[in-house]
């Protein structure tokens, strides 16, 4: 039998005004187990709670209730209360008369009548109460990112720089991701490249960070603070150790028709190649699915002009498994395909082309060395369409675009009229829009320059059609403002695609047991209040994985993901929440229904040994809660057929108890 | 004041993140119901298990309300949908035993809607004011 001690506070007239106070603690006296029973005017207050610790060891408690405000307000108060005067902090229960009873009843009457059974509630459950302690467990400190992004690379820096190790898991033969394919950011019209690579080099020679280029995160276990990650680092067929990256296998090379992925298919490259001048790491890489030698067995060239030696035509796929106490998810975004959308001509006409392959034509490094040509006969384009919201903002149309806005559209629309105008004054430019989003610092003014120094034509409507009529593009829109058809005779057709998350992003999900939205993006843990931390314990997020975002956005995110990384690695051991599932294995049959609705991937089943009545011994398969990863939701208790499973301070007879109480 | 004026006994399980802090804040800002109305903190809406409200039944109360996050909201991601569905299936069996469908009801209400706690709790007492008693599922064995 416990022996319960019961504390009504009065928190000044707050809860006193409307509640006798004096009365509730004499009924709660009669109640059973209860040896001790008093008010207070503030049970908070030093005072009070030295009332309650003195008490505590005067009457030999083992248990507290204290009848106050929300337990929201002071359960972690008066836990630590009972924790300095020698009980258990989980032989707290609070009864909540000041919130959910004294201040929305008006008549003494009803309050006290009201605030004496939810003491007797808080009594009834605490008698079931048992001495919780919170599992611990060690931290292992090095952090994994994935994805080589401007996120990526930026998170990976932050928590280097605080002194932890880690590692970057990139698909690509190098780091750097799509900034790396930019040519100008907005607002402020820096080249990506001058921010970019200083960040790209920075991060392969820092000697806390070890960059897995061209490898991918294979299976993922464990848990928060104790990960084991296997990664598959793909075949290079080229030394890592010993490539300098010098680049004559890639001139020499005689298969020099590879569609150049970094180029977006514009150019072309050779079957070894490097992807870009400023690659991280700058090692060459054979495509299997181009090279000759690979293929058919016949060339070996550039293993003859390799002065390095580097080159090792029967490199195989290794597996590396890792330890990792935090994983960031930084897999970013790509622009989705065109291939629905027909009335644009994406597929008719070489000369429309998507905003990410524009980037690429105005970058110097691109196809055409930064001169403003047209894919189909390189001649100069003197009027150019843009087209907005492509896909973005597509209600109704789910298997072609997106419902939601891609959020960096406007700003980079923007940017290329204005450089247009600005490069070629002779180019006549004009973007139909649905709207103009420009929140941001310095957006608007960027967006208005653009149409009032640089004379950018924006039409307000949307492109019907465009048709490709000999060399040129007819492209047939509305404008909503006044209320016209047009028709304009465009060069060139810039169309702004949507961004989605990257592909891998769901089977890496699935892996990390990390939730996602409707649309693959990555949920946060809490929209406002935690949005860099998934609801997997552990699991970071960082960039455009979690939502579209922009570059200064990303940055930012990035560096508060790195700063929870570095605050969870900082730590020594984790401490849990006690409060979580626990299976009464003698009962459990292993049907597995608790393993399926569980949100966190907590649950795993082990084979044990059991003695049966008949005195045989019987293998089993029984569930096992691993406290370090459970939540303590309780969706497992209820999903249990057999009633093996429970949730420790919320059990089943607790709530039973509080239930049978009101009920009375 | 009437004698025999007819409290009914109400179960109102709140989850811990959204519908507890609801009904908070509906104490913050005074926002009136009746004091019928008894709150039990779970720490999620899918913590509830069926056998909880038809003990609540069982032991004599008139009404159960069960409010969680707004789906979609969940702390726990998908706590809440598990709820949904188990509900849907519990009130039709009790439809099915013949406890009327307002008895029971599921309600979303996010910390922000301390409005809503207060109007729905009002809106319940009254229903099950109308309604009377709970004679059909309640054991008065338990009735000491």
């Amino acid at each position: 039998m416990q022996r319960i001690g019961v504390f009504v506070c009065w928190c000044g007239t707050n809860i006193a005004g409307t509640v006798d106070v004096s009365k509730v603690s004499e009924a709660l006296k009669n109640e059973p187990g209860v040896v001790y029973s008093t008010d207070y005017q503030y049970m908070c207050s030093q005072a009070g709670q030295d009332l309650i610790k003195n008490a505590v060891k005067e009457h030999n408690l083992t248990g507290i209730v204290v009848c106050s405000c929300s337990p929201r307000m002071h359960e972690n108060t008066f836990r630590k209360t009972a924790s300095a005067a020698g009980l258990n902090p989980y032989m707290v229960e609070i009864a909540n008369i000041r919130e959910q009873c004294s201040w929305v009843h008006k008549d003494i009457e009803v309050g006290t009548e009201k605030a004496i059974i939810l003491g007797r509630a808080a009594i009834a459950k605490l008698h079931l109460n048992a001495p919780l302690t919170a599992g611990e467990s060690p931290v292992t400190k090095r952090a994994l990112v994935i994805g080589g992004g401007i996120a990526g690379i930026q998170t990976a820096l932050d928590i280097a720089e605080a002194g932890f190790p880690v590692d970057i898991v990139e698909k690509q033969p190098t780091i750097g991701g799509k900034m790396a394919q930019l040519d100008k950011t907005f607002p402020t019209l820096d080249c990506a490249a001058c921010i970019l690579t200083p960040k790209m080099v920075e991060a392969g020679s820092h000697e806390k960070i070890n960059i897995y280029a061209y490898s991918q995160v294979e299976e993922v276990n464990g848990f928060v603070g104790n990960f084991e990650v296997k990664i598959r680092k793909k075949a290079r067929f080229v030394k890592e150790d010993l490539c300098t990256g010098c680049g004559i296998c890639t001139e020499k090379c005689p298969q020099k028709k590879v569609p150049n992925e970094f180029n977006l298919g514009m150019d072309n490259r050779s079957a070894i190649y490097i992807p870009f001048a400023q690659a991280v790491p700058k090692i060459a890489t054979i495509d299997p699915n181009a090279c000759a030698k690979l293929k058919t067995g016949k060339c070996g060239l550039c293993e003859r002009v390799c002065t390095a030696k580097a080159i090792d035509y029967t490199q195989q796929d290794q597996i590396i498994t890792e330890k990792y106490g935090a994983i960031v998810v930084a897999t970013g975004f790509n622009p989705i395909s065109m291939d629905k959308f027909d009335e644009f001509a994406y597929n008719q006409s070489k000369d429309v082309v998507t905003s990410l392959e524009y980037e690429r034509i105005m970058n110097a490094a691109g196809p055409t060395a930064g001169k403003l040509l047209r894919p189909s006969d390189g001649k100069h384009p003197h009027k150019i369409v843009f087209i907005q919201c492509v896909g973005s903002r597509c209600e109704n149309c789910a298997e072609k675009g997106k419902e939601y806005c891609s959020k960096i559209c406007c700003m980079y629309t923007a940017k290329h009229a204005m450089l247009t105008r600005d490069k070629y004054p002779d180019t006549d430019v004009t973007v139909f829009y649905i709207d103009v989003r420009t929140p941001g610092k310095a957006f608007d003014e960027f967006y208005r320059r653009a149409v009032e120094d640089y004379g950018v034509n924006y039409v307000k409507g949307m492109v019907g059609k465009v048709i490709p009529d000999g060399d040129k593009l007819i492209v047939r829109g509305s404008s909503l403002l006044d209320n016209k058809q047009l028709t304009i005779e465009a060069d060139m057709v810039v169309l702004a695609a949507a961004i989605e998350p990257d592909k891998t992003a769901r089977s890496l999900a699935t892996m990390l047991t990390a939730s996602m939205d409707t649309n693959d993006f990555f949920t946060e843990a809490h929209p406002k209040l935690r949005p860099v931390e998934s609801p997997t314990a552990g699991v970071f997020l960082s960039g455009t994985c979690q939502g579209p975002k922009d570059i200064p956005e990303t940055v930012s995110q990035a560096g508060a993901a790195a700063a929870k990384v570095i605050g969870l690695l900082a730590k020594d051991k984790l401490t849990g929440n006690p409060c979580v599932a626990e299976p009464n294995q003698l009962m459990c049959n292993g049907c597995s229904s608790c393993e399926r609705v569980c949100p966190y991937g907590a649950i795993t089943y082990e084979d044990k040994e059991y003695r049966m009545p008949d005195r045989t011994t019987q293998m089993r398969r029984v569930a096992s809660v691993n406290p370090a990863v459970c939540q303590g939701c309780g969706a497992c208790t209820v999903a249990c057929p057999s009633g093996a499973m429970d949730l420790k301070g919320f059990t089943n007879k607790q709530i039973m108890a509080e239930v049978d109480a009101i009920c009375k | 004041m009437q004698v025999n004026e007819f409290k009914p006994k109400i179960v109102a399980f709140c989850c811990n993140w959204c519908s507890y802090a609801g009904a908070d804040l509906a104490g913050n800002n005074r926002l009136n119901y009746p004091a019928d109305v008894k709150i039990i903190r779970v720490p999620c809406s899918c913590r509830v298990n069926p056998t909880f409200i038809l003990r609540a039944f069982q032991r004599g109360a008139d009404g159960v309300i069960l409010c969680g996050c707004h789906p979609g909201d969940c702390h726990y991601t998908s706590g809440n949908y598990y709820t949904r569905r188990r509900m849907a299936l519990l009130f039709s069996m009790l439809d099915y035993l013949g406890i009327e469908r307002e008895r029971t009801r599921v309600e979303w209400v996010s910390a922000a809607e301390g409005a809503k706690f207060s109007t729905t709790m009002n809106e319940f007492v009254e229903t099950i004011k109308n309604l009377g008693e709970n004679k059909r599922l309640e054991d008065l064995r338990c009735k000491k």
